[in-house]
């Protein structure tokens, strides 16, 4: 801060704004034409600013609601449509004789859901997910943003996350097992391993990417520490946040149903499904438990990830970049 | 300090308003120098010596080429950078700054991104909304308060980052070449809108610029910078009437005279 000077705060004389100091001992521009106003006239400058508003603002055209909606489910239909098809055709070909009908896996979740294994099968894995999700945001977040802002935390921590994030969950799954035995607790550390490395890398990766300026115009107006990071840094790192978060989903579903198909956690859950038909060899059972992990991971990702991004980026003008 | 200083300080205004006291300022930069690097090898200074005075109310223009250290001098002023030697002075607060790009905050709309700064302010919560469309109104902008910042063309945004500086309250505006990336069309149009601005609020104004014309059309006083390391090189008072359009011939001959001793500044580094 330049030193302040109380003494001088009285206000000084202003200046008409249209007097001019006198020149010291320079004589220039004297000769000058002193031409005032000319075409140029307050009325004549109103007009002209909202003639060139008019003109430079960007024309933005929306299609109707029911074209945007069939233009955004048609590729994924088609593209389940597609699958479906190759399936039934390879199985009709009789080209592998394991291969169940795609009848037989729905007859298999049609089953597990009569007899009513499926939901709280489902229920314990998203349930599950969801906990470390949320203890891994919590944890992942801060750790991220303590990151940007302590250097030597980060050239320490920074390679370790980094290191960790590679590591397949298949590998942490015996580590968490020895140490935490066969319970939901090894479950959880699995998740959280997966999970809050890729949150915090994330999250400090959104915050380099922020514009100097924005920081810069943020400080000029006083907004520093605390507030310049609830009012500019953070909704400024808010779209690399998002993007954080979703990949920390995708990385803890994952994990947990490593964690799930190796340890026997006496609740059930998908992984065990994935178990129980790998050990009984029916083909049927394992592909229906794929189909639900793969049905979970798209529907969590379409249903809140997707629509989240996009209203971050629209506000922000960039929504043409993630799709309509 | 109460010496008087080698800087020349403008005479008091014609029309004599606050004659009798104490020659006043909004900004103050006495023998100021900054110099960037650690090592004294490496070390690279960017400005030296400068001393500049700046009366309330005046709007004086800071001109140079690549190198003078412009953007320097004006966070020394906005109090984002401090000076390796000599005091920086701005008596009343924290001044507003305007940068080339408008700055604007993406994610808040441009009655928002104004409140924020009212918000910083200080201003309580039930004055910002009519506080900011008044803002918005000043600036042309009347209907800009629900928009968003890409909806706004280039003009528009800065008109908006002018509301959204006033609204930081300061009575000093600082500019970095805020005009620098329009067309010539909108620049002009902006020229007549802060020279309007600067008189309807009686603001003091410190607009960096390396566009000769812009800163005898704008300024009171044109302030020549050299480069590498900075220095005050030389400074005219520019006594044309306001209203100026860019092609006054006044504007145009001192112009060429500025330009020349520019020409010169740079024509000096060719050598070295």
């Amino acid at each position: 801060m330049p030193a302040t000077d109380t003494e001088d705060s009285r206000r000084g004389p202003r200046h008409e704004p249209s007097g001019f100091p006198e020149p010291p001992g320079q004589d220039i521009g004297r000769t000058a034409g002193r031409t005032a106003g000319g075409a140029g006239g307050p009325d004549d400058s109103d007009e002209m600013a909202s003639g060139l508003d008019a003109l430079e603002s960007p024309v933005s055209a929306t299609a109707a609601t029911s074209r945007r909606l069939l233009a955004k489910a048609a590729p994924p239909l088609a593209a389940v449509a597609l699958v479906l098809a190759l399936w039934q055709t390879a199985y009709a070909l009789n080209w592998s004789a394991t291969l169940p009908s795609p009848a037989a896996v729905w007859g298999e979740l049609a089953g597990a859901w009569s007899d009513g294994t499926l939901l709280p099968a489902l229920g314990h894995s998203l349930l599950r997910c969801l906990v470390g999700f949320a203890a891994s945001a919590a944890i992942g977040v801060p750790l991220g943003l303590l990151l940007t802002r302590m250097a030597p935390l980060r050239t320490v921590l920074g390679p370790i996350l980094s290191a960790v994030q590679s590591l397949p969950a298949a590998a942490l799954v015996p580590v968490a097992v020895i140490a935490l035995g066969n319970s939901e607790s090894a479950v959880y550390a699995v998740v959280l391993l997966g999970a809050v490395p890729s949150i915090a890398v994330g999250v400090t990766t959104a915050v380099d990417q922020i514009p100097p300026l924005l920081l810069r115009a943020g400080r000029s107006m006083g907004a520093g520490g605390l507030r310049g990071a609830v009012h500019i840094l953070v909704p400024a790192a808010l779209p690399g946040f998002v993007a954080a978060l979703r990949q920390g989903w995708t990385f803890g579903w994952r994990a947990l149903m490593t964690a799930e198909l190796i340890t026997a956690t006496p609740l059930p859950g998908i992984g065990r499904m994935l178990d129980a038909g790998r050990q009984g060899g029916e083909l049927s059972l394992v592909l229906a438990s794929v189909v639900l992990i793969l049905a979970v991971g798209v529907l969590v990702e379409s249903a809140l990830f997707s629509p989240v991004e996009r209203r971050v980026l629209r506000s922000r003008g960039l929504a043409s970049a993630a799709g309509r | 300090m109460s010496t008087e200083l080698a800087t020349p300080a403008p005479a008091p205004s014609v029309t004599g308003a606050g004659a009798g006291q104490a020659r006043p300022y909004a900004v103050r930069l006495d023998r100021v120098s900054k110099s960037f690097g650690s090592s004294p090898r490496a070390r690279q200074q960017v400005l030296d010596g400068i001393g500049l005075t700046v009366a309330p109310g005046e709007f004086v223009c800071l001109l140079g080429a690549s190198g003078c250290g412009k953007s320097t001098l004006l966070n020394l002023v906005a109090g984002l950078d401090h000076p390796t030697s000599g005091e920086v002075r701005v008596p009343h607060g924290r001044p507003a700054l305007m940068f080339q790009d408008h700055a604007l905050f993406p994610w808040l709309s441009a009655g928002r991104n104004v409140e924020l700064a009212l918000k910083l302010a200080g201003v309580p919560r039930a004055e910002r909304r009519g506080r900011a469309e008044e803002l918005l109104r000043l600036v042309r902008l009347p209907d800009a308060y629900g928009k968003r910042v890409h909806q706004l063309s280039g003009g528009m945004r800065q008109r908006v980052a002018l509301a959204r500086s006033l609204a930081q309250g300061s009575r000093v505006l600082l500019m970095d070449e805020p005009f620098a990336a329009l067309d010539a069309i909108t620049r002009d149009l902006l020229h007549e809108e802060l020279t309007r601005v600067w008189r309807e609020r009686e603001l003091t104004v410190l607009f960096v610029t390396h566009n000769v014309r812009e800163a005898v059309r704008l300024g009171q006083r044109v302030v020549l910078l050299s480069s590498r390391p900075g220095r005050v090189a030389r400074e005219w008072d520019v006594d044309l009437p306001y209203p100026r359009r860019i092609e006054d011939s006044g504007v145009t001959s001192l112009a060429r005279e500025i330009t020349g001793h520019l020409h010169e500044e740079i024509v000096r580094h060719a050598r070295h």
